[in-house]
């Protein structure tokens, strides 16, 4: 290999890298220079406008075909009106929001914006056409063994019975170990991206309270048979099987058959 | 013919030839005879003979009453008895000759004093044919056993019981705890699990999916006008393919950034379009999902207005030329 193709190779390889880390992450969120200044409403609308009017409309009535030109990938967005600020929330506050890409699915990344602007962010969503509050579950009222039944009932289908996270056609199912109890009653309640939404006579607050429970008590779930294998269920213990326990029993039979013709 | 097919079997044919002359040579033994064991083959004989009773057990069970416990039972004894009459005859029936060697290179030669060696080996046999038939038959019976279950496919085996379904007209849709469903509590973005009223919901075509779409995306295959009032749907809960239940709903709320809504099964990821009669989008069912006519009542709640679209749960023959019964 010349040096030069071997300098394009670490090249396309660079930008591969940075690539994938940058689709990881937000776009840098646009701040007004006079941020400080400005009382909270008018910092709402400011950032509104630089940050998601480009997908969501100037006035949070959607873009429901692409925009080009607004938006190099085309702008699109659903409608935020009546969303609340239960859903201004929990998109701001996992840092599913803003999206680089319309087409991309929302997941957890670091969050870029400061409490103030998240604040400012979800007075502005909620006054755009009112909506949900925040809701605020307890977990301490909440009972482990109905919050175990109403999880696998509902979620375990695609969260995993430990809520460990997996697959749907189509989407990833993010795992709940970093969702606070205020971000699963929001989830449960908005259904983020393509996943169904439970309404108070689905899921009442007070099996909402025990849902939360369970999710928080599934961050340690009870190994009490040893390793648990990142909680994934027959997956990974299959794997572990061909390739941990199929392995030893062969080197166990090879070792046995050496001593035997040694003898 | 090509000449190539020819020449080879026309050097099968010489080959044998040669096999036969040599074996009409009788050389001399290789393993010293041994002492018949009448006691060892009797066992082997009643041993086989369990083996094929096991065999005709199984298959006897699967027409009278096909209890898994009682099949599966059957065929662990009947192999079990089998390796037992195995074992019996390498321990006691069998002349025993160590090759001390490692494995030789194959040789012509080798391999017909090993088949004379084999051959050998059963001199202490008394009863050859006997035992002969009693292996025949527990090899028979239990062959009979395998194949057993493939009468199943019918004409033969009365199959009309896996088109039976407890879902009839008028029949009204009730959720896990026997409320009616109302057809004004079925959101968009939700789905839910239905059973038909005062049925046995052991039935793998009792429980049903039901799902709500907006009327005007709703793309059903022609004869199903009216099928979906309101936009609602319902589908069989058990996949097509493995019979498991589909438990997974895939609602987008903003249609043109996210995948379309679907019916996954969490098995194998066999994932249906409730738009389109439930058709298979992605994974390994063969076939939609059945799809339950609904009609909503004088008093909003969800109602059968028919019995399913096909027959429920995984697939057999026949399975897409019948109806549901």
């Amino acid at each position: 290999m010349s040096a030069g193709a071997r300098i394009a190779a670490l090249a396309a390889l660079a930008w591969a890298l940075g690539a994938a880390a940058a689709s990881a992450s937000q776009p840098p969120i646009v701040r007004p220079g006079n941020e400080a200044r400005l009382s909270t409403p008018e910092l709402g609308r400011e950032l509104f406008a630089a940050n998601c009017a480009r997908c969501h409309g100037p006035l949070g009535q959607g873009r429901f075909a692409p925009s080009p030109g607004i938006f190099p990938n085309g702008g699109q967005g659903p409608p935020l009106l009546g969303v609340g600020r239960q859903a201004a929330d929990f998109y701001l506050r996992t840092g599913r929001m803003p999206l680089r890409e319309p087409h991309e699915q929302p997941e957890r990344t670091r969050v870029e914006l400061t409490a103030r602007e998240i604040a400012a962010l979800e007075g502005y969503v909620a006054a755009l056409g009112g909506g949900p509050p925040i809701p605020a579950p307890d977990p301490a009222r909440g009972n482990l063994a109905q919050g175990f039944q109403l999880f696998t009932e509902h979620c375990a289908g695609c969260h995993q019975a430990v809520a460990a996270g997996g697959v749907v056609t189509g989407a990833r199912v993010p795992p709940l170990d970093q969702a606070t109890p205020t971000q699963v009653a929001e989830a449960v309640r908005i259904g983020p991206y393509v996943m169904p939404s439970f309404s108070r006579s689905d899921i009442s607050d007070v099996q909402l309270d025990s849902l939360v429970r369970y999710v928080e008590y599934a961050r340690r779930p009870d190994d009490a048979g040893g390793w648990g294998i990142g909680h994934l269920g027959p997956f990974p213990e299959g794997m572990v099987t061909w390739l941990i326990a199929a392995v030893l029993l062969v080197a166990a039979c090879v070792l046995i058959g050496e001593r035997l013709r040694r003898s | 013919m090509r000449p190539r097919e020819l020449f080879v079997a026309l050097l099968a044919i010489v080959g044998l030839a040669r096999r036969r002359r040599r074996r009409r040579e009788r050389p001399a033994r290789v393993v010293p005879p041994g002492a018949p064991s009448p006691r060892a083959e009797l066992a082997v004989l009643a041993l086989l003979l369990v083996a094929a009773l096991c065999g005709a057990g199984f298959v006897v069970a699967y027409f009278v009453h096909p209890n898994t416990q009682v099949l599966g039972a059957a065929l662990a004894g009947a192999l079990a008895a089998i390796g037992a009459a195995l074992v019996v005859t390498a321990q006691h029936l069998v002349v025993t000759e160590e090759v001390e060697e490692d494995y030789p290179t194959p040789n012509p030669e080798e391999q017909e004093a090993v088949a004379q060696i084999v051959a050998e080996s059963g001199s202490r046999l008394t009863r050859k044919r006997l035992l002969g038939a009693a292996a025949g038959l527990a090899g028979g019976a239990l062959g009979a056993a395998l194949i057993a279950p493939a009468v199943s496919f019918g004409p033969l085996f009365d199959s009309s019981s896996m088109y039976a379904t407890p879902w009839r007209r008028g029949r009204r849709l009730v959720d896990v705890d026997g409320n009616p469903l109302r057809a004004e509590a079925i959101d968009f973005a939700s789905f839910y699990t239905a059973f038909p009223e005062g049925a046995d919901r052991e039935s793998i075509a009792a429980a049903v999916v039901v799902v709500r779409l907006p009327p005007a995306t709703l793309r059903l295959p022609p004869g199903r006008e009216g099928w979906a009032p309101q936009g609602i749907l319902a589908y069989s809960k058990i996949c097509t393919h493995a019979g498991c239940a589909i438990a997974l709903y895939r609602t987008p709320k903003f249609a043109p950034t996210q995948p379309g809504p679907a019916l996954v099964c969490p098995c194998h990821y066999s994932t249906f379009d409730p738009a389109r009669g439930a058709a298979v989008e992605f994974g390994p069912a063969g076939r939609p999902l059945p799809q339950l006519p609904l009609t909503i009542d004088a008093a909003g709640e969800l109602r059968a207005a028919g019995n399913f679209s096909g027959p429920v749960g995984p697939a057999w023959p026949g399975v897409r030329s019948h109806p549901a019964s």
